[in-house]
């Protein structure tokens, strides 16, 4: 080996230069933090104790940090980071604008919220199997999916969430967990092949993963390559990993095996994930695109939010029940992607976020609901109301909230998609909605009247729940609540992120300060 | 497994993989190698160790729990990237020390670290896979 180092090349054409001031590590934080800990975690799993202190403190500083993140692109417009100093389209780019930075600040407080639930409802044996190490890699995931402004990382992120959630699917090792597990991984990787094969046509037409560099880029190619038959590969790998309606059935199939914290976590951050990435290619890289095969995202949207809840109603197991809401509020969202401009994407931004909280809460619910009252039976369920009237009045609130009822969270998405699809003259679309909520209506409905209206059928024994038990679903749908009571401030935000992604030149400009890539 | 010849050779060769690890990891900065493949050799190492002495042994040997090891890789290499911060520099910037060690010039940088992390994890990581096979083929 030569030991004489020589004079290093002159890189400085190729590097970052100017010095990265401690606000855009925010940009890089969130999930340098999320895998930091969960390394941590990961080398006391014996400690069953510390455990969930470390997850809970950990998990409180990585909302701190994606509030402050928020905070930081509110006031500036798009922030990026290049990773390894290298210019982009060569290094790697991390870039948050407003959409991405509200996604990984509501994920964290969804996250939280799940880690104080886990306190008492995984066991020493769930902990020592790694529940919270597994918890925050794949928050280190998600947040990656969302901070990130490279398609192949984007792609990466995937993976790593994917992979950490088949850990926590399977906590326990049952024999229905590994059922469900098996119908999840398989149909999850048959998605996630998609989503490469596209990825690599993508990389074939253009030369660059780069998302700025694309979108700059799609303009005079739309002429000659074939942009439409590419975003509808991407189109149908999100579509399969949101659960919209043809290729939904590996959430019902797989939802209701896992611990319920696990399937609250899944409901709240996992579909968001395919609907962020689908909003994102769609409308930021190739809006035009996006509008040719609007239609046939209008009416997979409409098929999957009616037939959702439809399956709603029909079943007679809490979890499976909710696990259909999951996939009615998809189709919502989908609605929005079909009708864009500010209030479509708008919308499906704010029901997104709206969803990521209140299913949470919902899950949260079934679990203390099968704690008091034995089961998630709706057979055997019953007198939950007299059992216990607060969580009662909390998971009615969560009831109207999902039904989209004001003044919850749910009503201001769906009035933005409703003005949007009458706007755009699409009535059918807006009466879906519509019929949709009514829908919902019922099946929560039906839920409550059984399990909480309906007198016991034998007296079962009384159950004490622990504060950190009511706790997170107190805090969901207190946040659901606030967002009912005083959506200003969400409202101007989610617009922005909207308006942002139709015009992004603000996003283009903070990755090529100095104009568009060579 | 019950073979003399492979229990009096096995410490040999063991040991000679493990050297072999840490050279394949530390000659990868600039030619074939590095972290991945290192651990990969390593935990070829360590197999071959527990077929021939029992997996009790080598957990033994290794002092550590794989996944805590894995666990510390990780940590390694993420502090690797944080370093940048220090230097007003993006994350993951490769920053380089040339210190003189007995006369001669040793390039060390944050870029090695990392690839040390990675080793680690890959060894804890497939080390735990392999081992919990081999705890099954036993009884």
């Amino acid at each position: 080996m030569a030991a004489v180092s020589s004079p290093p090349a002159d890189l400085s054409a190729a590097l970052v230069l100017q010095p990265v001031t401690a606000l855009d590590w925010l940009v890089v934080l969130p999930v340098a933090w999320c895998i930091g800990i969960g390394a941590v975690l990961m080398m006391v799993r014996h400690r069953t104790f510390l455990q969930p202190l470390i997850a809970v403190a950990a998990l409180g500083v990585l909302a701190g940090l994606d509030a402050a993140l928020l905070w930081h692109v509110a006031q500036t417009g798009p922030v990026t980071m290049v990773m390894g100093r290298w210019l982009p389209p060569f290094g790697i780019a991390f870039t948050v604008d407003l959409m991405g930075a509200l996604f990984a600040l509501m994920a964290a407080v969804v996250a939280l919220a799940g880690a104080v639930a886990a306190v008492t409802d995984i066991n020493d044996s769930g902990r020592r199997y790694g529940f919270y190490p597994l918890l925050m890699l794949l928050m280190a995931g998600v947040s990656g999916a969302f901070l990130t402004g490279d398609v192949f990382n984007l792609y990466v992120w995937f993976e790593v969430l994917l992979i950490s959630s088949f850990g926590l699917l399977v906590l326990g090792a049952e024999r229905e967990q590994i059922d469900g597990a098996v119908k999840y991984g398989f149909l999850n990787l048959v998605a996630t092949t998609l989503f490469l094969i596209a990825t690599g046509y993508l990389y074939g037409i253009f030369g660059t993963l780069n998302m700025a560099d694309i979108a700059a880029k799609a303009g005079p190619l739309r002429e000659t390559a074939p942009l439409t038959t590419l975003i509808a590969l991407f189109v149908f790998a999100f579509a399969m990993k949101a659960a919209a309606f043809p290729v939904n059935f590996w959430l019902p199939a797989s939802y209701h095996t896992p611990r319920i914290v696990v399937s609250a976590l899944f409901a709240g951050l996992l579909t968001k994930v395919g609907i962020y990435a689908l909003i994102r290619v769609s409308v930021m890289l190739f809006p035009f695109e996006r509008r040719e095969l609007s239609l046939v995202i209008a009416v997979v949207g409409a098929l999957t939010m009616i037939t959702g809840a439809l399956g709603a109603l029909a079943q007679t197991d809490t979890r499976r029940l909710l696990g259909y809401l999951v996939i009615s509020g998809i189709g919502s969202m989908l609605a929005g992607i079909a009708l864009g401009g500010p209030g479509g994407i708008g919308g499906a931004v704010f029901y997104a976020l709206h969803s990521m909280v209140v299913m949470t809460a919902l899950y949260l619910a079934a679990g203390l609901a099968a704690r008091f009252g034995g089961g998630f039976s709706l057979a055997a369920l019953g007198g939950l109301y007299a059992r216990h009237a607060l969580f009662s009045a909390l998971s009615l609130m969560l009831f109207f909230a999902v039904s989209g009822l004001p003044p919850f969270s749910g009503f201001w998405p769906k009035v933005m998609l409703v003005k949007a699809a009458l706007d755009s003259g699409a009535w059918w679309l807006a009466a879906a909605l519509l019929f949709t909520g009514f829908l919902t209506m019922i099946a929560t409905g039906r839920l409550f009247l059984i399990a909480y209206w309906r007198p016991a059928g034998a007296p079962t024994l009384q159950v004490a729940v622990p504060a950190t038990a009511l706790l997170p679903l107190m805090a969901l749908t207190a946040v659901s609540v606030l967002i009912g009571l005083f959506p200003e401030t969400l409202l101007g935000l989610v617009q922005k992120a909207a308006l942002t992604l139709d015009e992004p030149s603000a996003y283009l400009h903070s990755v090529f300060p100095a104009g568009s890539a060579p | 497994m019950r073979s003399l010849i492979l229990r009096t050779v096995a410490p040999l060769i063991v040991g000679l993989m493990v050297l072999f690890s840490i050279f394949v990891l530390l000659r990868g900065h600039n030619e074939p190698g590095g972290g991945f493949i290192g651990g990969l050799i390593a935990v070829a190492a360590l197999s071959i160790y527990g077929i021939a002495f029992g997996v009790e042994t080598v957990r033994r040997a290794i002092v550590f729990h794989p996944l805590s090891i894995a666990g510390a890789g990780l940590l390694l290499a993420t502090l690797s990237g944080l370093l940048s911060m220090v230097f007003h520099v993006p994350f993951m910037t490769g920053l380089w020390v040339y210190p003189v060690i007995l006369g001669e010039e040793v390039p060390l940088s944050s870029v090695m670290t990392f690839d040390i992390g990675v080793y680690l994890v890959v060894v804890g990581a497939v080390t735990s896979v392999a081992l919990s096979l081999e705890e099954r083929g036993e009884d």
